[in-house]
């Protein structure tokens, strides 16, 4: 196979260990400290994956949002509230096991039906040069997606004002 | 770098040229890995001591060597030998993850800076918004320092650095949407090209918030009350010692450096200057030249500000962040944004003419507001110096 | 392209599976939202992978993939504040616990 596609088949498998071997250590991991550290390397995973799929923007996007705001959201969450380690609780229901077996499952159906899907993949040449180019996402959102952008400009104002009122202290 | 990469083809027989790009990338990869923390601690620690000795009216190291040079090497020793403790409670994986974290995040940040005309890591098309990305990557690392050492006032410290962190980010990020604005790209290397006049001369406003945003960000004074001794101990970084410690520290003079750089390439035209324009070699070593004395000059203004302005307290420092810097940028890129939409622009002098003059009616419309707010306030200092008799 | 569509579209619905189980068998409402961010992210990724291979002229499914995270960010803002508010008054996140709503 010629050096450029073996990289990226070698960079696939990596990424793969770090978002699929992330996102375990997410819903098994005892710690909830370390929980959110191994959900900041599965999406870190997926910065590779975005990478990889010529998104460069979003893999930028996807690093600024979640591993520079939401997670370091959460890890404030979580040292702020010093009972909600429950370090000596068990994390998992007594349902967990019924979870594990339709996650399992659900997976299995996925993989087993997405496998035998004809898509109607692109021919070679269209596959080759992909419209990525930050300009034209620029346009777009201010063209065909304009609505969508301002009602997830309101959206996130909305949600900023809504968590300051929840997380204010009462005491004031 | 492209001439390197063709020179190996025809070294190496049977080489391709991707291979050749891969390989060029890759040296230039690790000389900077390798290369820039030893040789940009070594240089700047010695010329902050010393500049800020000066300032302080001493004379600064001068026992270590000639005139004291060698001060870096003895430091690096000294933490080199010194006694690595962990606390026995701490989260052991973590604590000695934080300090690497921080390193690597300041680092990454060398791979996108156009040193020198055609000699740059790689160009990406979405080169500065990378840069903020990585820069959001060493909020994590104090946290992570800050919970695993198990120690209060690293948590209390680690929760005011990344609330400073998270305060500058915003101003930062504002201006730099300015300077792509009036680049017309996110490229580096574009943003580069299009400084016939430097953008210092035509974003003033942008210049300034950016300035004091960098210097909020990589944590130096007047912005530093997360580490300063007499605060907080030492912040995120109190149970840290020898190496570790090290690490953080050169962290903290990379991020200093590479923020400085990024100054540079931005507001200053990079590698621009006489006599670097063609590909010729003497064009790519005196862009090198142009590009480190624009950074040394940046960074010599950052330990002049450090040498001279006192600590701002954590509240008013993020005051200073929310009610004065957001707004005032937010002002100055709507204004950026009409000004370079005014028809008839023709020619870049009118459009360099047009932006400077927005910049100008927000600095005084600031200004206004400031000699407004201060003549209100209950200080009598502050009336006294915006002019109010008694 | 080395990497063939189906690849991507099984590593997406194993994240997503993955996802689930946290949601559905975690105690903690933190690990919960963890869980919802990891079954955001898988279906960002399917979301680019068909931008990528079936119709990379149009620019749909980038648009719609940040559009996704940033209803995310709205979400994990939220829910956080929420359970922030939960814990200050019942001193307590598990999930099993704050059931002041059921019959």
């Amino acid at each position: 196979m010629p050096i450029d596609q073996l990289v990226q088949v070698l960079v696939f498998v990596v990424m793969t260990f770090m978002t699929l071997g992330g996102g375990l250590g997410v819903v098994v991991s005892r710690n909830l400290f370390h929980s959110a550290l191994f959900l900041v390397l599965s999406l870190g995973g997926v910065i590779g994956y975005y990478v990889l799929l010529d998104a460069g923007f979003l893999a930028a996007v996807q690093l600024m949002v979640y591993i520079g705001a939401i997670s370091i959201l959460i890890l404030f969450a979580i040292m702020l509230s010093p009972g909600l380690m429950m370090q000596h609780q068990s994390q998992r229901n007594e349902q967990w096991w019924v979870a594990a077996l339709v996650g399992v499952l659900l997976f299995v159906v996925l993989a087993v039906v997405l496998g035998q899907v004809q898509w109607p993949v692109a021919d070679a040449q269209a596959l080759a040069a992909p419209n990525a180019q930050v300009s034209q996402l620029g346009v777009a959102l201010l063209g065909p997606y304009a609505i969508p952008f301002e009602v997830i400009s309101v959206l996130l104002l909305t949600a900023l004002v809504g968590a300051i009122i929840l997380a204010r202290d009462t005491a004031d | 770098m492209d001439a390197i990469a063709a020179w190996l083809t025809t070294v190496i027989p049977g080489l391709g040229l991707p291979l050749a790009h891969l390989i060029v990338q890759v040296v230039y990869s690790a000389a900077l890995a390798f290369g820039a923390p030893v040789g940009i601690v070594v240089a700047y620690t010695y010329m902050e001591r010393k500049v800020i000795a000066r300032v302080q009216d001493r004379i600064g190291p001068n026992r270590a060597g000639p005139l004291g040079v060698l001060q870096g090497f003895a430091d690096a020793v000294k933490m080199l030998t010194k006694e690595d403790i962990t606390p026995a409670k701490a989260d052991r994986l973590v604590y000695n993850l934080a300090p690497a974290l921080a390193s690597v995040a300041a680092i990454l940040v060398f791979a996108v800076l156009p040193v020198a005309p055609g000699v740059i890591g790689t160009d990406l098309h979405v080169g500065i918004i990378y840069v903020v990305a990585v820069g959001s990557l060493g909020e994590l690392a104090s946290l992570m320092a800050g919970w695993s050492s198990d120690n209060k006032f690293a948590l209390v410290g680690a929760f005011r650095t990344v609330a400073q962190l998270v305060t500058y980010e915003v101003p930062m990020v504002i201006a730099v949407i300015m300077v792509v604005l009036a680049a017309g790209s996110m490229q580096l290397g574009q943003i580069v090209a299009a400084q016939d006049v430097p953008f210092l001369v035509t974003l003033p406003v942008a210049f300034f918030i950016f300035l004091a945003a960098s210097m909020a960000e990589i944590g130096r004074s007047p912005f530093d009350l997360v580490e300063a001794e007499s605060e907080i101990v030492a912040g995120f970084h109190t149970e840290y010692s020898g190496m570790k410690f090290a690490l953080f520290f050169i962290g903290e003079y990379m991020h200093l450096f590479a923020g400085a750089g990024f100054i540079a390439t931005l507001f200053l035209g990079g590698w621009r200057g006489p006599g670097a324009g063609d590909g010729s070699i003497l064009a790519v070593i005196l862009g090198w030249a142009y590009f480190a004395v624009k950074t040394t000059v940046i960074i010599f203004v950052m330990m002049w500000a450090r040498a001279t302005l006192p600590r701002l307290r954590i509240d008013h420092l993020l005051d200073f962040g929310w009610k004065f810097m957001t707004p005032v940028g937010l002002a100055a890129l709507v204004a950026v944004a009409v000004a370079l939409k005014i028809p008839g622009l023709g020619s870049p002098l009118l459009r360099w003419v047009a932006m400077l003059a927005a910049n100008g009616a927000v600095i005084a419309v600031s200004l206004v507001a400031i000699a407004w707010a201060a003549r209100r306030s209950g200080s009598a200092s502050l009336r006294g110096v915006a002019g109010v008799k008694g | 392209m080395a990497i063939p569509l189906y690849w991507w579209l099984a590593v997406a619905a194993g994240l997503f599976c993955i996802g689930l189980y946290g949601v559905l068998s975690r105690r903690n409402a933190i690990a919960v939202l963890m869980g919802i961010e990891l079954m955001l992210n898988a279906v960002n990724i399917n979301l680019v992978a068909f931008w990528r291979y079936i119709t990379p002229q149009a620019l749909t499914g980038q648009v719609f993939a940040m559009f996704v995270i940033g209803i995310a960010a709205a979400e994990a803002t939220t829910g956080l504040a929420i359970i922030i508010s939960a814990y200050r008054r019942r001193d307590t996140v598990i999930v099993e616990k704050l059931n002041t709503m059921r019959w």
